[in-house]
């Protein structure tokens, strides 16, 4: 999933200098679920502002909403009414979700209230961890379902640098050497052959190189009649 | 001959050769790079110019080398694939052979959050394995990556780097095995302390030949102090320093006289492993140590 970050405090509140009616917007889904930007953060972030305005006795009108999901329009949509009645939206979304509501709230400007960090995976309870960039090339299956791209900080294809020492990337003790773990994956399933493959050299027009990038279903055009 | 440098004339003729490595300053001043050039030029047979090492900035490796070569001394360029993308590689590799700069050296550099500018978004577009090869096809087949040719010829005599003392140990041999496979020439190893963890991983290189197709220099650094044998231990990555040879460094009454025993005796030891074809020097800022070991090792004049 996509995961996200508040951004501190004091940052926000200098986005919302200037504007008195702020619609606080969360985002039911990924962000949600990484406790960063759902309904239970609207209305910390909501306390938080109104408290910080009460001491610094500005006039502040905060509304609280959450949708399910803002990178669709579909979701957006029913909350454009009520958008208007304010000066400001304070998105609780990943980036995706903040651009696709200033596109639709135009012109009323759209703020965000998180970074958006990584996709992630959900290691323990309150921990994630990067596990994809989303580079549009997989090669998970010649890895041991391990991702060199996003977990080796120099993204090498051919095998660890000189610098792993025990298991560790030579960036940080804290992080383990994504070609070490490769390395004992493929041990285990018996395929460490795969370690003699010269990988050749990347196409990133998938990735970096191309973007933005866009999908185009065909077969999904029109399947619904509603979003047709 | 693949590019006719002295350094391969010297490996070629099967003669030790020695190498040693020059870093650039954190400066425009060229003066730095000629003394360093004039220390080392009779005692050596090429020098290496680090490109921006531990991901400091410094003056390029290119600079350094056309410096350098302008003295009269064969250099080789380093190229790590943190700084720059397929392009300004492949660039960079026409702009050293049109100086007449026929050694390269390719590495996938030390990761930019250990340097002066951690802030900095590395590149990383190929890796060093990949870079070996791009510059096999440049110079075999007068191609660059994408396809398209080159016109003219593109002499490179291609050096890569290995560290045997790196995990997972049992990988470092197939690692070689995969850089000579890509068109690796010539191997500096990473500094060896260890000399029987280094010997056992020779065995293992000779065993599957490896030795047979490729000039493997062993990496030799000279210690200058205690301080500096621990800084190495526990902060360059790749790097391991005994125990033993700190505390030598420790209760030395001169430390420099003992760092370039060491070095003595270290190479001593690697000379008489099969297999290895020339040591590399890295003086990290000790230049005058170098002729001192040249000439006690009996590795002086070089020829050529």
């Amino acid at each position: 999933m996509i995961v996200g970050e508040r951004k501190p405090f004091n940052e926000i509140r200098a986005m919302l200098e200037g504007y008195k009616k702020v619609l606080i917007l969360g985002c039911g889904t990924c962000v949600s679920v990484c406790m960063a930007g759902g309904q239970k953060e609207v209305s910390l972030l909501a306390s938080q502002l109104r408290m910080d305005a009460r001491l610094r006795k500005t006039e502040m009108v905060l509304g609280e909403n959450t949708i399910q999901r803002q990178c669709d329009r579909e979701y957006i949509e029913p909350i454009v009414e009520q958008a208007g009645n304010y000066d400001v939206v304070l998105s609780m979304a990943c980036g995706a979700g903040v651009q696709l509501l200033a596109e639709m709230l135009t012109p009323l400007p759209v703020v965000p209230a998180l970074n958006t960090t990584f996709l992630a995976v959900a290691d323990r309870e309150g921990t994630w961890l990067e596990r994809c960039r989303g580079c549009g090339n997989c090669i998970l299956a010649d890895t041991g379902g391990i991702c060199p791209v996003a977990r080796c900080a120099k993204s090498l294809f051919n095998g660890p640098c000189g610098g792993s020492k025990e298991g560790k990337c030579e960036v940080s003790l804290d992080i383990p050497c994504a070609w070490q773990l490769i390395y004992d994956r493929l041990s285990d399933l018996g395929q460490l052959s795969q370690m003699e493959i010269i990988q050749p050299i990347r196409d990133w027009r998938p990735s970096d190189s191309g973007a933005p990038r866009s999908i185009v279903r065909e077969d999904a055009i029109g399947v619904s009649g509603e979003k047709a | 001959m693949k590019a006719g440098t002295n350094l391969e004339k010297v490996l070629e003729s099967g003669t030790f050769a020695v190498t040693a490595e020059v870093g650039p300053p954190k400066s425009a001043t060229a003066r730095v790079v000629e003394k360093k050039g004039e220390t080392i030029k009779q005692y050596v047979d090429a020098v290496n110019v680090t490109d921006n090492q531990t991901a400091i900035v410094r003056m390029s490796s290119m600079a350094g080398c056309v410096i350098l070569k302008q003295m009269g001394l064969d250099t080789v360029l380093q190229i790590t694939c943190r700084d720059r993308n397929r392009i300004a590689i492949q660039s960079d590799v026409l702009g050293a052979v049109a100086l007449g700069i026929g050694n390269i050296l390719c590495l996938s550099g030390d990761h930019q959050a250990l340097g002066n500018h951690p802030s900095a978004k590395g590149v990383f577009d190929i890796d060093s394995i990949q870079l070996i090869q791009a510059l096999k096809a440049m110079r075999d087949e007068r191609k660059f990556i994408c396809g398209d040719d080159i016109t003219g010829e593109v002499p490179i005599h291609i050096g890569a780097v290995e560290n045997p003392f790196a995990d997972p140990q049992a990988f470092r041999i197939q690692r070689l095995a995969k850089k000579v496979r890509a068109g690796a020439d010539f191997i500096q190893t990473q500094v060896i302390f260890d000399i029987d963890r280094f010997a056992k991983w020779m065995r293992e290189v000779t065993a599957r030949e490896l030795d047979k197709q490729i000039h493997i220099l062993a990496g030799i650094i000279p210690l200058k102090s205690a301080a500096m044998a621990r800084h190495m231990r526990d902060h360059v990555p790749g790097i391991e320093v005994p125990d033993q040879l700190i505390r030598r460094m420790e209760n030395a009454s001169d430390p420099q006289a003992e760092g370039v025993t060491i070095s003595l005796e270290i190479i001593e030891d690697v000379r008489r492993i099969s297999g290895i074809h020339g040591i590399h020097l890295f003086a990290v800022g000790w230049e005058d140590s170098i002729p001192v070991i040249v000439q006690r090792a009996a590795l002086w004049p070089r020829p050529l």
